[in-house]
């Protein structure tokens, strides 16, 4: 049921009774990546491909310890798998408590989604009170001034060291990250210091890191004010500063700028990019709500790619510095690794730099 | 970057005649092609021998060369039109070959023209197998290591380093034509021999297999700036081992995971850079390992290809369309895309729904072909349907086949337990059927994922639907509880079916599901599963909540298509089809097509205003026009298709435009046909039915031998035969034909030595004119399909070209045909027979309107619409420019052992066009186009039956007069000799050796005739046609296609092929008629 009275019935694969905003995603592959993406704290998703669930779900492809997604709708969840997983999903959800309902005509809520945004909505096998159900919906809370992370980030700092000497040495924000995110700097060689969100700058500079990654994770950037604090103070540290999603909006509001709700996000893998100093294009996987406002940056603040459907602001750049953020998700997982060589232009930048410091 | 402006014209090279592995889509690929250049504001010259192809059409193109597709004959084009560059990737493997072909002639240098899309290196790296491995190997992918061998020995080491089984591929062939899979050490002399024997150059590439591995194809487009796009994945259910062509295929892909995915997509991006496609389409294939995801590179085609067509279809992304734009120098980021309006081609599309592609074959047109798949591709054709699941496209898929009979009782054929294994474990047409069946039987899907290697994914799929049927069957129609029908239609269960299984018709079945409120509904083909909304209606229709149709209040005609391609339905029923959404939307009308076809321009969403994607079925005609409630459907322009649902849509209420459903049985059912000549005087060949074989020799008798038989039940010339005997007879009724009171078989009179004539005419209930009259080379018997033809016709007397218009016309107005008609006579003994009426657009049509430069479809639709002749202003058989030859194109290369003999039956895929002012050169032209190069010297071999003799001594005559040396087995030559012609004897192959086997293989014969001579010397005549085709010598089996040979042996030597556009031919048409006129207006002195 949707915030706007609106009930769809299926058939319930995963029982339990959940709220959270209703959202879609165009990703043909990688359900299991989205559900343990933290980002989707707070949110129902929506799959539009049909059949999910054909090969199973793996340990290695969780993109955090847990499925965060608050319930999974699929117009046809696929009862045994096969290919490479290791179980089929319907057991998997029903194992962490996800309520999941398919045979539903996604299409029809899809539409209903893109034509009047993303609404708050309920998935429940239990009960069948529509009025009450429905002014339950109406009050839950609201997407839009919602401060998740703290639900998501991690209890304590913990250190990956790379085998060999590291390229150099990153502290990563963890607002709900993806571990792709990890994976992909790891595997280019930086030892990383993955920190709780509420982590104060001063540890940060205290720690003697090149540079800072600032995580993806899930609801409204702006209620995160002491965040955006920390990360302002960070960025006028000198260190080299990386942004990925909701680090992309924190860092855009540390810069002066303001965040605001896009009618119903970009979620999927297919969303064109471009890059406006090369005219190049590239296919970013992305899942977000909120987007930079193009025209509250200050001077000294540049937009470097922008959505080629919507024209959205897509990355940020400090003129003279090495403090730039996207909005999309250059670790894919899922989606397309179009995008994956940023890690390797980040680290570019901050290695030397560590080289010239350590000289 | 914008548009180039440094070319300002560009040739585009059509992919010719239709033949298995080319069909339609690239008319598809094409017409995208020249309508997106032309609306850039190019001049844009078109090289394609198709007349029954829109993009020949001549406002597709500046100029249309409607010519064959041979070096010399483009290098005249060249010189006459001097383009700038030449876009060579719209037209198939055969615009590639002819690239690379005129490339290594020097002919693009010398006319400095620019390949655009693809160069000539790229060209190479796609079709230069060993050279595209090891260009994967230098990027680090893998590949089947193989190698070449030129002997056996040669191979045995190979063998040795890459183990069996082994993937064998003569070079050079057609086709695929001589490969195969190498087992065991056992087969090798064999398989390697025969391929070594198959390839002009000896030379075979053994590849290590990836049997049962699983199969996918990614098209993937890049542009000038380096941006690359996935637009679509394809799985394939049939595993590694049965071509791509031949599988059933799903969109996107199912089975791998995300990660396993992008990385294969990576791949693919390194693939089409390392080859060097700088803009457009490719289409690259990978096999997976099941188990391990261990993956390898198949091949890539540096082109638009039959997976782009479908792949668009599947998502709405105009591929050819696409890469027309990238070639000129557009990049993605810059073209919008159609549907959203909003977004750009710069992106992927992402589906929400799922596509499935079943193809269809031919098999029973060959006996003797073996039926089952493997790495040469063999259907003539592909459905392609979109469901909200797998399972409910799947049905869908099966349901648009139009199979024969009843799928269930196909189903039951295939049940034998002892066969059912092999049925599985061995890839066949019919495998799908057998995956059913054993299901059914209770069959794991663990032993069927053992048996056929297909992805246990699938098969539960079809499991699912298994068992909802057998849930259904344990209810009646009255008592089946609602909930069971909505899964049942939810996962494609037909009407048809779920009457069976509810043991009632259709209607019971129809109102029971409607009782529920259960109805289909129709979503959108959007290219972004809803993210944007679409302004293109591409519908299909599924069982869900919501309708999207949004049906407009204007006055709307609804167009049925023509289905899958098959052997007597093709392509030219889609151009009818795609020219009346033109003509009716010029009308003001809406207009609406219903089409299965994936590889067709009717299926376009830019031919007609509203596309629906569904099967033509009943079911799911009737679900369009309840949602659309058009003023009327057209029928007559699909082929037979459309034709067997006029009926009954007629009895659901829908309005039938142009000719009535009676009409259309008057002339479809002989007995009542057979009647109507009577009553007119019209003369028809004897005929007679019968139901056993008693009544068979009564009738046979009393009509008189030799008579031709068929069953009455079947379509399109199937199972005929010409009985010259009571025994032939005898033999047919106890083998061939299911008799029963039911079905009786037919007997006709058999006309011998009598010329086929093909009329088309446009009746607007009140007249009726005659668009033109073709005559056919070879002699009735062979099938009007298989047979050359020319327009005018060349040798049949005036007085009997009048009766028959006097007849058409007749019919046409008893029969109160609106639109369009088709009537096929023979001309036996000087007399005029009707053969038979098709009440709809013919085959021919395309060819005619080609030829005599007038819109016939369009006119036609103008009728059906309710204009009359006089307003549309067609009241004048139009007059005939130049010679029009039609030539046919045979499969028989693709079924190895297969005896290519014509018959009644019609075997041909394709035809091309040849037109010149004289009917030589007309003749050698068409040929040319259909692959067959007539010798301009050399040495002829002659070998007729007794029958023919005296006609042959002419042809034989004239070609000594040409300088050929004259071969011929003995009879022949004696029969010659006597006439005082030098005549050399050679053995047939029952007889000593060196034989004429043995001739046909040193090279010593360049041109053959050979006419059937019975069974005495079947065998021979048989091995000396194969061999034939295997060496790719001109071979004519009959005595009338022999003197048209010589004719254009003539004339080609005489001088050489003069070229010309369509456009020029008709301005100088046109000119010389304003000149008569003017002629005539000046006035007499
Ligand atoms: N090494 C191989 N092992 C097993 N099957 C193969 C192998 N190579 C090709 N095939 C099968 O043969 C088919 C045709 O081969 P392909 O290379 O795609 O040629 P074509 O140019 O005819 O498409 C493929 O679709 C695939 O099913
Ligand atoms: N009575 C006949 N005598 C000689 N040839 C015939 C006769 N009837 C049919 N044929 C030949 O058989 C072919 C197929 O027959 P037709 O009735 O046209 O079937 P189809 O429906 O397949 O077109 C014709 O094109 C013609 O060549
Ligand atoms: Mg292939
Ligand atoms: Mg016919």
């Amino acid at each position: 049921m949707l915030e706007d009275g609106s009930v769809y019935e299926g058939t319930i694969v995963s029982p339990g009774t959940r709220f959270g905003e209703v959202v879609f995603n165009t990703s043909m592959t990688g359900y299991q990546e989205i559900l343990t993406d933290p980002s989707y704290r707070g949110q129902i998703v929506v799959m539009t491909q049909p059949h999910i669930g054909n090969y199973g779900t793996s340990a290695e492809i969780e993109e955090s310890r847990r499925p965060w997604v608050e319930a999974f709708i699929a117009h046809q969840f696929t009862a045994r798998h096969s290919g490479s997983g290791e179980a089929s999903l319907p057991p998997y959800l029903r194992e962490h408590g996800i309520p999941a309902l398919h045979e539903i005509d996604t299409r029809s809520l899809v539409r209903r989604l893109r034509d009047r945004g993303a609404l708050r909505g309920v998935v429940t096998s239990e009960r069948s009170d529509v009025a009450g159900l429905l002014e339950e919906v109406r009050h839950s809370p609201k997407m839009e001034g919602r401060a998740l992370v703290d639900e998501v980030t991690c209890a304590a700092r913990h250190t990956l060291e790379p085998p060999g000497e590291a390229v150099c040495r990153l502290a990563v924000y963890d607002y709900g990250i993806k571990t792709n995110i990890l994976r992909s700097l790891y595997a280019r060689g930086a030892a990383l210091e993955v920190l709780p969100a509420r982590t104060p700058a001063a540890m940060v500079l205290d720690l003697g890191v090149d540079g800072v990654v600032l995580s993806n994770g899930p609801g409204d950037p702006e209620p995160l004010r002491e965040i955006v604090d920390v990360v302002a103070e960070l960025v006028a540290s000198d260190l080299p500063v990386l942004g990925i999603c909701l680090g992309h909006q924190l860092l855009g509001l540390a810069l002066g700028g303001r965040t605001r709700k896009l009618k119903f996000g970009h979620h999927g893998g297919n969303q064109p990019v471009k890059d406006l100093a090369s005219g190049l294009v590239v296919i970013t996987s992305q899942n977000h709500g909120f987007a930079v406002d193009p025209d509250s940056l200050p001077s000294g603040v540049r937009v470097t790619e922008v959505n080629l459907n919507d024209g959205t602001v897509e990355g940020l750049a400090v003129e003279g510095r090495t403090v730039f953020s996207v909005q999309y998700h250059p670790e894919a997982a899922p989606g397309p690794h179009d995008a994956a060589p940023l890690f390797g232009r980040f680290l570019e930048r901050v290695a030397p730099l560590r080289a010239a410091a350590s000289r | 970057m914008p548009r180039r402006d440094d070319i300002r014209s560009i040739l585009i090279l059509g992919s010719g005649p239709i033949v298995i592995g080319q069909a339609c889509e690239f008319d598809y690929s094409g017409t995208q092609a020249c309508r997106a250049l032309r609306r850039e504001g190019y001049r844009v010259i078109l090289v394609n021998s198709n007349p029954a192809t829109i993009m020949t059409d001549p406002e597709f193109a500046d100029a249309t060369y409607v010519e064959p597709l041979v070096p010399e004959v483009v290098e005249s084009i060249l010189a006459a039109e001097r383009p700038d560059a030449i876009l060579p990737t719209v037209g198939g493997q055969t615009g590639i070959n002819l690239t690379m072909e005129l490339h290594r002639r020097g002919v693009l240098e010398r006319y400095g023209v620019e390949l655009l899309g693809a160069g000539v290196e790229a060209l190479q790296l796609g079709e230069d197998r060993l050279l595209f491995k090891q260009a994967m190997e230098e990027i680090g992918l893998a590949v089947p290591k193989s190698a070449l061998a030129e002997s056996l020995e040669e191979a045995r080491r190979i063998v040795a380093q890459l183990g069996y089984p082994l993937i064998v591929r003569p070079s050079f062939t057609l086709g695929g034509e001589g490969g195969g899979v190498l087992y065991n050490r056992d087969e090798l002399d064999e398989v390697v021999g025969f391929a070594l024997k198959a390839s002009p150059v000896h030379q075979v590439l053994l590849e290590q297999s990836v049997l049962g591995w699983k199969e996918f194809e990614l098209e993937v487009m890049r542009d000038l700036a380096d941006n690359a796009i996935v637009v679509c994945s394809v799985e394939n259910v049939d595993p590694m081992g049965v071509h791509t062509g031949d599988s059933v295929t799903v969109a996107p892909q199912q089975t791998l995971s995300d990660r396993e995915y992008q990385e294969m997509r990576n791949d693919a991006f390194e693939v089409i850079r390392r080859v060097g496609v700088a803009t457009g389409g490719s289409n690259i294939q990978f096999a997976v390992h099941p188990k391990t995801g261990e993956r390898v590179v198949i091949e890539m085609n540096p082109r638009v290809s039959r997976s782009s067509a479908l792949a668009s279809k599947a998502t709405g992304f105009p591929i050819a369309k696409i890469a027309a734009l990238l070639a000129v120098g557009y990049t993605l980021d810059e073209i919008p895309n159609d549907i959203t309006g909003k977004t750009y081609a710069a992106f992927e599309p992402t589906l929400d729904y799922v596509v499935v592609k079943i193809p269809r074959w031919a098999f029973e047109k060959f006996p003797g072909a073996k039926s089952t798949l493997g790495i040469s591709m063999k259907s003539v054709g592909e459905v392609m349907a979109i469901g909200g699941t797998f399972r409910e496209a799947l049905q869908k898929a099966l349901a648009s086949l139009e199979l024969d009979g009843n799928l269930y009782m196909r189903e039951l054929r295939l049940a034998d337990p002892l066969q059912l294994r092999r049925r599985l474990t061995e890839p066949n047409w019919e495998r799908l059927f057998a995956i059913f069946a054993a299901l059914r039987q209770g069959w794991t899907v663990a032993e069927i994922a053992e048996a056929t290697a297909i992805d246990p994914w699938f098969l539960r799929e079809i499991r699912e639907v298994v068992e909802l049927e057998s849930e259904l069957s344990c209810w009646d129609v009255e008592t089946v509880p609602g909930a069971l029908l909505r899964r049942a239609k939810r996962g494609g269960v037909t009407d048809e079916r779920l009457a069976a299984l509810l043991h009632c018709n259709s209607d019971q079945v129809v109102e029971r599901r409607k009782e529920h409120g259960i109805v289909s509904v129709f979503k959108r083909v959007d290219t972004c599963a809803a993210e944007f909304p679409a302004l293109t209606p591409y519908m299909y229709s599924t069982y869900a909540r919501d309708d999207e149709s949004a049906p407009t209040d204007r006055p709307k005609i609804l167009i049925l298509g023509s289905g899958p391609n098959r052997i007597g339905q093709g392509i030219e029923f889609d151009y009818c089809c795609v020219h009346a959404a033109f003509a009716l939307s010029k009308l003001g009308y809406e207009t609406i097509m219903v089409n299965c076809n994936p590889e067709t321009v009717s299926t376009d969403y830019d031919t007609s205003d509203r596309l629906y994607f569904e099967p033509l079925t009943l079911e799911h005609v009737l679900g369009v026009v309840e949602r659309e409630q058009p003023l009327g459907v057209i029928v007559q322009l699909g082929g037979q298709t459309p034709l067997k649902l006029a009926r009954g849509l007629e009895a659901a209420g829908v309005r039938i435009l142009g000719t009535s459903p009676d009409a259309i049985d008057l002339a479809e059912d002989r007995r009542r046909f057979g009647a109507l000549l009577r009553e007119e005087g019209i003369r028809q060949p004897e005929h007679g039915s019968a139901t056993s074989l008693v009544e068979a020799r009564a009738a046979a008798e009393a009509i008189g031998y030799p008579v031709m038989v068929r069953p009455s039940y079947v379509l399109g010339g199937r199972a005929m035969v010409i009985c010259h005997d009571d025994s032939t007879l005898v033999r047919y009724m106890s083998e061939a034909a299911e008799v029963s009171p039911g079905h009786p078989v037919l007997l006709d009179r058999f006309l011998e030595d009598a010329v086929e004539v093909d009329l088309d005419l446009l009746c607007d209930g009140r007249r009726a004119v005659v668009c033109g009259i073709l005559q056919h080379i070879e002699e009735a018997g062979i099938h009007s399909g298989d047979s050359a033809a020319v327009l005018p016709p060349y040798s049949v007397s005036a007085a009997n070209l009048e009766t028959m218009r006097e007849i058409a016309r007749k019919l046409a107005l008893r029969l109160g045909v609106v639109g369009l008609m088709n009537v096929q006579f023979a001309v036996h003994r000087g007399e005029v027979y009707v053969l038979e009426v098709n009440p709809r657009a013919s085959r021919t049509v395309p060819f005619i309107a080609k030829a005599v430069g007038v819109p016939i479809v369009a006119l036609a639709s103008q009728l059906m619409a309710g204009k009359t002749l006089e307003e549309i202003g067609f009241t004048e058989e139009p007059a005939v420019p130049a010679v029009f030859v039609k030539a046919p194109v045979f499969p028989f290369n693709r079924f190895p052992g297969v005896d290519p003999v014509l018959g009644p039956e019609m075997k041909s895929t394709g035809e091309v066009m040849g037109w010149s002012p004289d009917f030589g050169a007309a003749f050698a032209k068409a040929l040319l186009g259909a692959g067959v190069r007539l010798p301009n010297e050399g040495a002829a071999f002659l070998s007729v039956h007794d029958r023919d003799k005296p006609g042959l001594l002419p042809v034989a005559r004239r070609l000594a007069e040409l300088g050929f040396d004259l071969l011929a087995t003995e009879g022949t030559a004696r029969f010659l000799e006597e006439r005082g012609l030098t005549v050399r004897t050679v053995n047939k192959i029952h007889q000593a050796r060196p034989h004429v086997g043995d001739h046909l293989i040193n090279g010593d014969i360049h041109l053959i005739v050979n006419t059937p001579m019975g069974r005495a010397s079947f065998e021979d005549d048989a091995h000396i046609r194969t061999t034939a085709l295997r060496l790719d010598i001109p071979c004519i089996t009959t005595l009338s296609g022999a003197t048209a040979a010589v004719e254009g042996i003539a004339s080609q030597r005489a001088a050489a092929f003069s070229v010309g556009s369509l456009q020029s031919l008709f301005a100088r048409a046109d000119a010389a008629e304003a000149a008569e006129e003017s002629d005539r207006a000046v006035p007499a002195r």
